[in-house]
């Protein structure tokens, strides 16, 4: 049990911050990550020798997921353009909240599996091997994801009067 | 330059420092010649770090402390059981100094006959009955292959008691360990969602033993023995309710001789 919070008690501003970015709303983002820790608690003995920061991070990725595709199944979260400031996750308050405003909209116009792979590399910093462990894909898939949202994010973000293209929210895709 | 050609995914892995040495200095000097394609990049990289400014004032947020690992870590504490525990430890303060001798008879655990299964069965509700999920393995409509199924664990099958005129439903059973072996258990319910568990095993000790009456931590029990099987009926409603019953499930599970 000290292995385990030695170990997963650091990663929780990170995965705070993952699961904010995947799902936008602070309460829900949270709430995920208490189910993750939940599971993480439960099945710690039974993680193996897998390595640990990715092992957690697919627990959230899965649990982030789910709770994403009920909502759009049940239709509560509205489309990014929609929905008022206090329900795009907290704005980080810096020099430039237009800026971080653009980043946070664009980066919700892509599908889901491009939106993971962008946080989990730029922001999360991990390797491509520790992404495709999370994301239980092979690394090819990963590198195309990666390239493919990446390219996306920067049309979305070089073109804003091109934001029509934000109805295509990527709730609706994942559907 | 290496004969390798540039692969997009060489791009990205320049991007995010994920290449060695050699491979590194290739795509600088390949970025170096093709300005389109370092603009490209260029841009990628402001993204990422924009990115990680957004982002990173959230990792920087004090941790809720519904996430603190130490509560989520440490074992579920059950408030009830708490209080009646140290309801129990007064009691064993204060009657101690007058009646310790016979306290210590009290209190050992009773480890054979009709006393030892009504602890069993007991405990098995316990665990059972208060389980809104899966209470009973096979339900009243699986009976039939529950009675075979209990019938590779134990030597004879008790007939199954019909509580319905007294207004409990059977809700199905289980073979539950006990320590003296297999024992069945059948589970009952009221239309107020009262449960009542009836657990049976053969008995080594006590073959045939008149009804007794057994409490433990607010559960109480009938409990009796006939024809080399134990049968106890517990629940937690009062002794006097549950006493009446068990009459019942006694006369039915008799066999006439």
């Amino acid at each position: 049990m000290d292995d385990l919070i030695a170990q997963v008690q650091p990663m929780i501003p990170a995965l705070r911050r993952y699961a904010r970015g995947l799902l936008r709303d602070p309460a829900a983002a949270d709430d995920a990550v208490q189910d993750c820790l939940e599971r993480v608690v439960a099945h710690w003995h039974r993680r193996r020798n897998r390595n640990a920061r990715s092992w957690v991070f697919a627990i959230l990725h899965n649990v982030a997921v789910n709770q994403l595709r009920q909502c759009a199944r049940r239709g509560i979260l509205l489309p990014v353009e929609d929905a008022g400031e206090d329900a795009l996750a907290s704005r980080p308050m810096q020099e430039d909240p237009l800026i971080r405003r653009d980043i946070f909209a664009a980066l919700a116009c892509l599908p889901e599996e491009q939106h993971s792979v962008i946080l989990l590399v730029s922001v999360e910093d991990m390797t491509y091997a520790e992404a495709a462990e999370v994301l239980g894909v092979p690394v090819g898939t990963v590198m195309s994801r990666l390239s493919r949202g990446r390219e996306r994010l920067r049309s979305i973000l070089d073109h804003p009067d091109m934001s029509d293209k934000r109805s295509r929210s990527h709730l609706r895709s994942i559907t | 330059m290496s004969g390798r050609p540039i692969t997009e995914d060489d791009l990205h892995a320049f991007l995010d420092g994920h290449l060695d040495e050699a491979r590194r200095a290739a795509v600088a000097a390949y970025l170096a010649a093709h300005p389109a394609v370092a603009a490209r990049i260029g841009q990628y990289g402001l993204q990422r770090g924009e990115l990680r400014a957004a982002f990173d004032a959230v990792a920087d947020e004090p941790v809720p402390s519904r996430l603190n690992l130490l509560h989520l870590a440490a074992p579920r504490s059950r408030p009830a059981l708490a209080w009646r525990n140290l309801a129990a430890g007064l009691v064993l303060v204060i009657m101690s100094g007058a009646g310790g001798w016979f306290l210590h008879d009290w209190m050992l655990p009773p480890a054979k006959g009709v006393a030892a299964l009504a602890r069993e069965a007991s405990d098995n509700y316990s665990v059972f009955a208060n389980d809104r999920l899966h209470p009973v393995e096979m339900r009243t409509e699986d009976m039939k292959s529950f009675v075979a199924w209990a019938g590779a664990y134990l030597p004879r099958i008790p007939a199954i008691p019909d509580l319905a005129p007294a207004g409990y439903r059977l809700m199905g059973g289980r073979i539950v360990a006990t320590s003296h072996g297999p024992g069945i258990m059948l589970m009952y319910d009221d239309d107020r969602g009262t449960r009542l568990v009836l657990l049976s095993r053969p008995m080594a000790v006590d073959q045939n033993r008149r009804m007794m009456a057994h409490s433990q931590n607010g559960v109480e029990s009938w409990s009796w023995a006939t024809g080399g099987m134990g049968y106890s009926l517990v629940g937690t409603v009062p002794a006097e309710r549950l006493h009446p019953l068990a009459d019942d499930i006694r006369r039915q599970v008799t066999v006439p001789s």
